[in-house]
C-alpha cells in the first residue's frame, strides 16, 4: 500500500497524458470528415461534390459538331493535338445555347506568346520568337493561321 | 541572377525563417544532451547547468516550430499534420517526433526533477502563483524520500530514452534536407549526422554562455570546474562535427560529380563570405583554436572565462552560418547547373528579418519566465541540502 502511495503522482501524470490522448482522439473523430481516406489521403465526398458542379468545358467533340471546317483544318496541322478550349477558353454555355451565348475571340497578342515566347529551357526545335523583334507589335494572325500554322496552310503561313 | 534558371528557381521559397528552424531545434537537442551528461553519464562537474540546460531546451523547443508557422500560407492547417498524417511525408512524421520529445521527454523530465520544489512552492505561495504551482503538483504533495527516489529512477529512465529522442529530433531535421534527392547540395546521407553534431556543438555553446551570463546577472561566481568541463565537451564535439563536415567536403571534391562545378563556383562567389569566412574560419577554426589553446595551456580563470565566452559566441555564429549556407545555399543554384540566383532578405515582411530577430529573442523571454517560475539555481533552493541528503 505504501508503495502505491509513492507512485500516486506518477499515476496522476499518466492520467493527464491519458486525458490528453482521449481529447486528441475525440477531437480527431469530430473534425476529420467521415469520408476521409475512402480512396486515398483526401475527403472522398469531395469527388461527388466536384462532379456535381456545373460543367465549364464543352469538350472538343461538341465544337467539331458545329465547326467541321475548322476541325478539318486543325486535324492536319501542328496544332492538331491541342484542344479547342485550350485557346478559346471554357465554352460549355456557348455549346448549350449557340444562338445567344457568343464566345469572345482570344487576344492573340497575349495568347500565342504563352507558348511561343523565346526561352532557352524549351526544346530547340520548338517554334519560339521574341515577339517584339519578330512582329513589331503586329497581331500574330496577320501572317499566321492559328488553326493550322505552318508554310502550307493556304495563304497564310 | 545570372546564367539560366528554371522559372520556379528564380525566387527562393525557403528564407531566413527556415534557416532559423534547424538552428533553434539544434540548440534544443544540444542543450538536452548536455543535461543528460550529468544525469545518465554521471558527469558531476556539469551539475550546475543541469536544470538551466533543461529549461533552455524547453524554451527553444516551444519556439522551434514558430518560424515554420510563419512560413505557411495557412498556418491553421498545420494542425492537420497531426490529425491526418501522411506516412510518406517526412514533415508529418517530424510533427510526432517533436511532440514526443516535447511532452514525453522534456516536460516529464523537468516535472520530475522540479517536483519537490513545486510542492514546496505550492505550499508557500499565494494568489495566481500559488494556483499555478498547485496545478503543477497535479494534486499530489507526496515528497517522501521513497517517492523522490522513484522520481529519480523514472527521471533517469526518461533521460535515457531522451538521448536517442534528442538524436532523432535533430537527426530528423538533417534528414528533411538530406532526403531531398533533387538537390545535390543537400542530398547526402551524412546530412543528419552533420546536423546532429552541429546541434550538439551549438547547444553546448549556448548553455555555456547562458550559464556565464546568468551567473554574472545574479552576481555569483561561476563554477570553473563546471565551465572547464563544458568547454572540454564543446571542444570534443566540435572536433567531431568539423571532421564530419570536412569528410563531406573532401568526398564531394574527390567525387566531383556533375553538380560539382556549379557548387564549387557558388562556394567561391556567392557563399564565399558566409561559408568560407564566417562558417569555416570565424565560426569553426577560430573557436576550435581558442578551445584547443585552453586544453593545452593553463590560463588563469578570468582569461579562461573570456576565451570560453568568445569561443561560444563564435561557435553560435558559425553554426547559424552553417544553417544559412545549407538552407539558402541549396537554393541559389539552378538544377540545370547553368545559373545562379540571389537571396534578398526582406525586413518588415512575414518572412523577413524582423520576425526572425523577434523569434530569436522570444526563447530568451520564455526562458526568463521559466526561470522565474522554476528557479534552476541549486544554491538558492532551500531544498537542495535535503535533495543531496537522499542520494
Amino acid at each position: 500500500m505504501g508503495e502505491f502511495k509513492d507512485i500516486a503522482h506518477l499515476i496522476r501524470l499518466a492520467g493527464v497524458f491519458l486525458l490528453g490522448l482521449i481529447f486528441f482522439l475525440v477531437f480527431r473523430s469530430v473534425t476529420i470528415p467521415k469520408s476521409f481516406g475512402r480512396y486515398g489521403p483526401f475527403r472522398g465526398a469531395a469527388l461527388v461534390e466536384l462532379s456535381s458542379r456545373p460543367l465549364s468545358f464543352a469538350g472538343h467533340a461538341a465544337c467539331e459538331n458545329c465547326h467541321p471546317d475548322v476541325a478539318a483544318l486543325k486535324a492536319n496541322g501542328v496544332h492538331k493535338s491541342l484542344n479547342c478550349e485550350s485557346c478559346h477558353g471554357p465554352l460549355a454555355k456557348h455549346a448549350d445555347d449557340p444562338g445567344n451565348v457568343k464566345p469572345v475571340l482570344p487576344d492573340v497578342a497575349q495568347l500565342c506568346i504563352r507558348c511561343h515566347s523565346e526561352n532557352i529551357a524549351k526544346p530547340a526545335g520548338f517554334p519560339q520568337v521574341n515577339a517584339k523583334e519578330h512582329s513589331g507589335g503586329q497581331a500574330c494572325n496577320t501572317c499566321h493561321q492559328p488553326h493550322s500554322p505552318g508554310f502550307d496552310a493556304g495563304g497564310k503561313k | 541572377m545570372e546564367g539560366f534558371m528554371y522559372p520556379n528557381e528564380v525566387e527562393l521559397q525557403w528564407g531566413i525563417l527556415i534557416v532559423l528552424y534547424p538552428f533553434l531545434t539544434g540548440l534544443v537537442a544540444g542543450a538536452f544532451i548536455l543535461a543528460s551528461l550529468e544525469r545518465v553519464f554521471r558527469v558531476e562537474e556539469v551539475k550546475p547547468t543541469y536544470r538551466l540546460s533543461l529549461l533552455t531546451a524547453l524554451a527553444f523547443l516551444i519556439v522551434a516550430p514558430l518560424p515554420l508557422q510563419l512560413h505557411l500560407g495557412h498556418p491553421e492547417r498545420s494542425l492537420e499534420m497531426y490529425l491526418t498524417p501522411h506516412r510518406s511525408s517526412a514533415m508529418a512524421m517530424f510533427g510526432f517526433v517533436y511532440l514526443w520529445y516535447l511532452m514525453a521527454v522534456l516536460v516529464v523530465e523537468i516535472w520530475l526533477d522540479y517536483r519537490r520544489d513545486i510542492v514546496r512552492l505550492a505550499e508557500s505561495s499565494r494568489g495566481v502563483k500559488g494556483l499555478l504551482y498547485r496545478a503543477l503538483t497535479l494534486g499530489s504533495y507526496n515528497i517522501s524520500p521513497a517517492a523522490l527516489r522513484i522520481d529519480d529512477r523514472v527521471g533517469w529512465i526518461i533521460t535515457l530514452i531522451g538521448i536517442p529522442s534528442a538524436f532523432l529530433l535533430h537527426g530528423y531535421v538533417g534528414f528533411i534536407f538530406g532526403s531531398v534527392k533533387a538537390n545535390p547540395w543537400w542530398s547526402t546521407p551524412l546530412m543528419p549526422v552533420v546536423f546532429l553534431f552541429s546541434a550538439m556543438v551549438s547547444g553546448i555553446a549556448l548553455v555555456l554562455l547562458m550559464y556565464m551570463v546568468t551567473s554574472a546577472m545574479r552576481r555569483v561566481a561561476v563554477d570553473m570546474r563546471c565551465l572547464d568541463t563544458i568547454a572540454k565537451y564543446l571542444f570534443y564535439t566540435f572536433v567531431i562535427d568539423f571532421a564530419l563536415e570536412m569528410l563531406d567536403l573532401i568526398h564531394r571534391i574527390y567525387e566531383s560529380d556533375e553538380s560539382f562545378r556549379s557548387l564549387d563556383f557558388m562556394v567561391h562567389t556567392r557563399l564565399f563570405y558566409s561559408q568560407i569566412l564566417i562558417q569555416i574560419f570565424l565560426g569553426t577554426l577560430a573557436p576550435l583554436a581558442l578551445l584547443s589553446l585552453t586544453q593545452m595551456i593553463t590560463f588563469p580563470a578570468a582569461a579562461r572565462r573570456r576565451i570560453y565566452a568568445i569561443a561560444s559566441v563564435l561557435t553560435l555564429v558559425g553554426i547559424f552560418a552553417m544553417r544559412w549556407n545549407v538552407v539558402i545555399g541549396g537554393q541559389l543554384f539552378s538544377k540545370s547547373f547553368l545559373g545562379y540566383t540571389t537571396y534578398k532578405v526582406g525586413f518588415v515582411t512575414r518572412e523577413g528579418l524582423l520576425p526572425a530577430v523577434a523569434l530569436m529573442i522570444l526563447p530568451f523571454a520564455i526562458l526568463y519566465v521559466l526561470i522565474k517560475i522554476l528557479p534552476p539555481w541549486q544554491e538558492e533552493s532551500p531544498f537542495v541540502a535535503e535533495a543531496h541528503g537522499d542520494d
